[in-house]
C-alpha cells in the first residue's frame, strides 16, 4: 500500500498540534509491514526523521521546466534530492506555471508557516501536487487539514486515485463560529471531493456532518494518540510549598483562557498555597494579565511566556494540575502529554480527547464552578491526585498510534475495495 | 430494597457555609421510580402469591431503615403493603444496617447501633421482630458472625462465594467457627444470577427461562442439598428485568411448579431451625459484589479508600454526639452507594458523571461535616483520649448494670431468706 500524504508540518519544526499528529500517525502506520508513505510538506528543514517514511519538500519539486545540467542540479539541491529524482519529477510537469515565481531549478519557495499570503501558498502547493501526481506511483492520497485539501483534490483529479482527507480541525473550532468564508469554501470543497473523511474526534465528525453537509456514511472518527516518552523517568516532580495549576497553550479565544482565570479566582478566594500558571502566548495574553489583576490574584497568577520542547514536559511534570478549558478543541493532545508525566488533567467537554479519557476531569468550558471544584479537589484530597496521576498515566500509555494507524488502514482498504 | 439519599451538587466554596447536603427532588424521583417500576408491583405479586398458595409461598425481605423512612416520606403506600405482607406471617423481615453501611468492618459499636435502630423501626412500622441479619451487600466474615451472634441473632445471610466454599456447595446450612450456634446461609449465586442477569438475555444458554424449567433446575440438584437460597436485589423485578420480560408472571407461576415437584418455600428463619452440616471459614470479608466477591467494588480504589477512612475516623465522635442532625448526617453519609459511585468501572445507579465527580462532591460534603464534628469535639482532644473517656463511660454502663444485677440477686436472696 503506497500512500501519498500532503501535510503542512512535520517535527521537529512544528507550530501546532498538526505536526505532532502527522508524525505520530505516520509512525504508527509504518508499523504495518506493507505500508509505504510519501509525505509532502512545504518546507523541510533537513533534520526530520525519515527512517520510516519518505519526505518530499514541496520547495524542491520543480513546477516550471528549466533546462539544468546534472552538476548544477546536484549543487543546488545540496543533498535534498538527487538529480535523477529531480529529472524524474520534472517529467511530471504537464501545466504551465510560469505565472508563479520560481527559482533557477523551477521550484517555488514556501514559508512552511502560516503567513499572511497563506492562500497563495496553498495555491502553489496545489501546483506542486499536480507534478507529483503525474510522476509518483501511489494507491491513495491522504490530505492533512484544509491547507492541503486543494492539493489532494487536484492530485485525485489527475491520477484518478481515491482521496481521503484528515480533519484535524475545522474553521468552526478556530473562530468560535465566525468562519472565514474563503477557508470554509476550501474545506467544503475538500470534503465534497473526498472519498472518505477522517476526523480526530466525534465532536469534529459531527461538525463536519452538520456544518459542511457531509454524508455521515463517509465520515469516520480516528482518535489521535500520543507518542510514548523515550525517558519518562527524567521528568520528576520536585517538592514545593505551593501547588501548581498550569494552563499551557496558545492564549487565544479558542483555548478559553478567561475561564481559567475566573476559576483561579474562585479557588484563591477559599484557599492558600496554590499558584496558577498560564504558559504560552497569544492575542489574548494582555487581556488575561489585566483580568488577573482585576480579580486581585496577580500575586498568585503567573505568565512565564512561550515554552518549547522539553520545557513543556518539565513544566507539566512539576504541575499538580493541568487544565485545558478549550471552547472548541477538535482533539487536544496536550492533556495526554500532561498525563504521560503523571500530571492530572482537567479538560472541557468541548475537547475531542474527552471522548477517550476516563481518568481526567471533564467539565464544560464555561462551568467555572465545576472547574474550580475540580482544582480544589485535586490539590486538597490526596487520593484524587494519586488516582488521576497513576491511572491517568496508565490509561494514556495504552493509547497507541499503531492502533490509530490500523483504523486508517481499514479506511484505505474500504475506499480501495480491498 | 435499598435507595440512598442523593447528595446535591456541593461545591468546595459551600464548605462551612451550607450544612444541608441532599438533593431531595432527586431522591424522591429515584425512590418513586423504584417503587412504581419495581417495589410496589413486586410486593403486590408476593401478596398474591401468598394468598393463592394459602401462605405456603414464603420469602424474606431486607429493607434498611433509611429506605423505610423514604417510603414513609415519599411512598407511604409501600408501608401499607409491607405491613400487609408482615401480617401474612409468610414474609420474614430481616435486619439490615439502618444506613446500609459497611459499619460491620469499620466500627463495631456503630454496626450494633444500626442493627438496633433497624429492629426498632421494623417493630414500630411493621410490628415484626427480626432474628436474621442481611448485612449490607451480604458483607460477612467470621468476626462479623461472632458479633452478630453476640447481638442475639439466630442466622446470618451471605454470599456463597466460590473461594470460601471451594468444593463445597452453598446448598446446606452452615455455621461459623466463631459462633457455632449461629446459622450461616449462603446464596446460590448461579441460580440467583440466572434470574437477575439472564432472565431476558437471549444469548443465555438456558434462554428462555420459565417457571417449570427453573423448578426443574432446582429439582435436578443432588437429593442431599436441601436449601437453595435464591436472593436477588428487589430491583431485578421490574427494573433490571422490566415488567415486559414477563418476570412477574414467572414469579406468580413458580409456586405451582415448585409444589408440583414436592419442594417447599422457606424463610431464613425456617431454615435456621435446621441443623448445621458443616463449618464455613471466612477469615476475610466477602460481599456479593463483582467477580471477586470481596470489598473491591466499594473500597477497592484510592478514592473510595480515602473517603471511607476520613468518614470512619470520626465515627466514634459522631456516635457520642448529642446533636441529632449531625448524627443523622453521619448515618446518611455512610450509605455504601456513595462509595459505589466512586468505582471507576461499575457505578451502579449513579447520578454523577464519573467516579471523580462523585468523589469531589462527596469529599466536599464530608469536609463540611467534619468541620461540624470538630466544632462539637475539637481535634485538640486526641482520639485516644476520647477513646479512653468513651471506654470509661461504656464500662460505667456495664458496671452499673452488673452492680444492679448483683443488687437484685442480693435482694431476692434476702427475700427468700425472709
Amino acid at each position: 500500500m503506497k500512500a501519498l500524504m500532503f501535510g503542512w508540518e512535520f517535527p521537529p519544526h512544528i507550530l501546532g498540534g498538526l505536526g505532532t499528529a502527522s508524525y505520530g500517525l505516520t509512525r504508527g502506520m509504518a508499523g504495518q509491514p506493507d505500508m509505504q508513505i510519501t509525505f509532502v510538506i512545504p518546507k523541510p528543514w533537513g533534520d526530520e526523521d525519515q527512517s520510516f517514511l519518505r519526505i518530499i519538500g514541496a520547495n524542491s519539486v520543480p513546477i516550471v521546466w528549466k533546462d539544468n545540467d546534472y552538476n548544477f542540479v546536484r549543487e543546488r539541491m545540496q543533498g535534498k534530492m538527487t538529480p535523477e529524482e529531480y529529472y524524474h519529477l520534472r517529467d511530471g510537469i504537464h501545466y504551465d506555471y510560469r505565472r508563479i515565481g520560481t527559482d533557477a531549478l523551477g521550484c517555488v519557495q514556501f514559508s512552511g508557516r502560516y503567513p499572511d499570503n497563506l492562500i497563495e501558498e496553498i495555491g502553489n502547493y496545489e501546483a506542486v501536487a499536480s507534478v507529483l501526481a503525474h510522476s509518483l506511483d501511489f494507491d491513495i492520497i491522504h490530505s492533512h487539514d484544509w491547507l492541503t485539501y486543494p492539493a489532494g483534490v487536484f492530485a485525485k483529479h489527475i491520477s484518478g486515485k481515491p482521496l481521503v482527507i484528515h480533519v484535524h480541525a475545522t474553521d468552526f473550532d478556530r473562530s468560535r463560529g465566525n468562519v472565514n468564508p474563503t477557508v470554509y469554501a476550501i474545506e467544503k470543497r475538500g470534503m465534497d471531493e473526498a472519498d472518505h473523511i477522517m476526523c480526530v474526534s466525534n465532536l469534529t465528525r459531527q461538525t463536519v456532518i452538520d456544518k459542511y453537509g457531509q454524508n455521515p456514511a463517509k465520515v469516520s472518527t480516528v482518535h489521535n494518540a500520543v507518542e510514548p516518552l523515550a525517558h519518562p523517568e527524567e521528568f520528576v516532580k520536585h517538592p514545593r510549598k505551593d501547588k501548581l495549576v498550569t494552563f499551557l497553550g496558545r492564549i487565544t479565544m479558542q483555548k478559553g483562557p478567561e475561564f481559567f482565570v475566573e476559576a483561579a479566582a474562585r479557588v484563591l478566594a477559599k484557599t492558600k498555597g496554590v499558584r496558577f500558571v498560564m504558559a504560552g502566548s497569544g492575542d489574548k495574553m494582555q487581556e488575561m494579565i489585566d483580568l488577573a489583576a482585576k480579580r486581585g490574584i496577580a500575586d498568585r497568577f503567573h505568565f512565564p511566556g512561550f515554552m518549547r520542547g522539553k520545557q513543556v514536559q518539565e513544566m507539566l511534570a512539576e504541575s499538580d494540575v493541568y487544565i485545558m478549558p478549550s471552547v472548541s478543541e477538535p482533539f487536544g493532545i496536550s492533556p495526554l502529554e500532561a498525563m504521560q508525566v503523571g500530571c492530572p488533567s482537567i479538560i472541557s467537554h468541548q475537547s475531542g480527547c474527552a471522548e477517550i479519557l476516563t481518568h481526567a476531569i471533564k467539565t464544560d468550558y464555561w462551568d467555572i464552578d465545576a472547574m474550580a471544584d475540580a482544582i480544589y479537589a485535586i490539590v486538597k484530597y490526596p487520593a484524587m491526585y494519586k488516582s488521576l496521576s497513576e491511572l491517568g498515566r496508565e490509561e494514556v500509555n495504552n493509547i497507541k498510534w499503531y492502533d490509530a494507524g490500523l483504523k486508517v488502514r481499514a479506511i484505505y482498504d474500504k475506499v480501495l475495495h480491498r | 430494597m435499598h435507595a440512598p439519599y442523593r447528595l446535591k451538587r456541593y461545591r468546595f466554596f459551600d464548605i462551612g457555609q451550607d450544612h444541608y447536603y441532599y438533593d431531595d427532588m432527586l431522591t424522591e424521583e429515584k425512590v418513586n421510580h423504584l417503587v412504581e417500576q419495581s417495589y410496589m408491583p413486586l410486593c403486590q405479586t408476593i401478596k398474591e402469591m401468598v394468598q393463592i398458595s394459602n401462605g405456603k409461598f414464603r420469602c424474606a425481605l431486607s429493607i434498611n431503615g433509611m429506605t423505610l423512612e423514604m417510603f414513609q416520606q415519599f411512598a407511604p403506600e409501600m408501608i401499607d403493603i409491607l405491613r400487609e405482607l408482615a401480617q401474612t406471617k409468610s414474609v420474614e423481615f430481616v435486619s439490615t444496617p439502618y444506613a446500609y453501611s459497611f459499619a460491620a468492618i469499620r466500627n463495631e459499636n456503630e454496626f450494633e447501633d444500626q442493627l438496633k435502630m433497624e429492629n426498632q423501626i421494623l417493630q414500630d412500622l411493621l410490628g415484626v421482630k427480626a432474628t436474621t441479619v442481611w448485612n449490607t451487600e451480604l458483607l460477612y466474615s467470621d468476626d462479623i458472625a461472632a458479633h452478630i451472634y453476640k447481638l442475639g441473632y439466630k442466622a446470618v445471610m451471605t454470599e456463597g462465594a466460590k473461594h470460601i466454599l471451594s468444593w463445597k456447595s452453598p446448598n446446606y446450612v452452615y455455621n461459623a467457627p466463631t459462633a457455632p450456634k449461629l446459622k450461616v446461609l449462603l446464596r446460590n449465586g448461579n441460580l440467583s444470577d440466572e434470574l437477575a442477569f439472564h432472565f431476558s438475555d437471549y444469548k443465555w444458554y438456558n434462554y428462555p427461562i420459565d417457571a417449570p424449567k427453573f423448578a426443574d433446575e432446582i429439582l435436578s440438584l443432588p437429593e442431599e442439598e436441601q436449601v437453595i437460597n435464591i436472593w436477588l436485589g428487589a430491583e431485578t423485578f421490574g427494573l433490571r428485568q422490566p415488567a415486559n420480560t414477563g418476570i412477574f408472571e414467572f414469579l406468580k407461576a413458580l409456586p405451582y411448579f415448585v409444589f408440583e415437584r414436592n419442594m417447599l418455600f422457606a424463610t431464613p428463619q425456617d431454615v435456621a431451625k435446621m441443623p448445621a452440616s458443616a463449618e464455613v471459614l471466612v477469615p476475610d470479608a466477602i460481599t456479593w459484589a463483582g467477580e471477586s466477591k470481596g470489598l473491591s467494588v466499594y473500597e477497592g480504589n484510592d478514592l473510595q479508600h480515602e473517603a471511607i477512612e476520613k468518614l470512619y475516623q470520626v465515627a466514634e465522635r459522631v456516635r457520642m454526639c448529642q446533636d441529632k442532625r449531625l448524627r443523622r448526617d453521619g448515618l446518611q453519609l455512610q450509605d455504601i452507594s456513595h462509595f459505589h459511585f466512586m468505582n471507576h468501572i461499575d457505578q451502579a445507579d449513579t447520578n454523577y458523571e464519573s467516579a471523580y465527580d462523585a468523589f469531589i462532591n462527596y469529599m466536599n460534603v464530608l469536609s463540611d461535616f467534619l468541620l461540624l464534628v470538630d466544632e462539637q469535639y475539637p481535634t485538640t482532644i486526641e482520639n485516644e483520649e476520647l477513646n479512653e473517656l468513651l471506654k470509661t463511660i461504656n464500662n460505667q454502663e456495664k458496671e452499673i448494670a452488673q452492680l444492679e444485677n448483683e443488687l437484685k440477686k442480693a435482694r431476692s436472696k434476702k427475700k427468700k431468706e425472709e
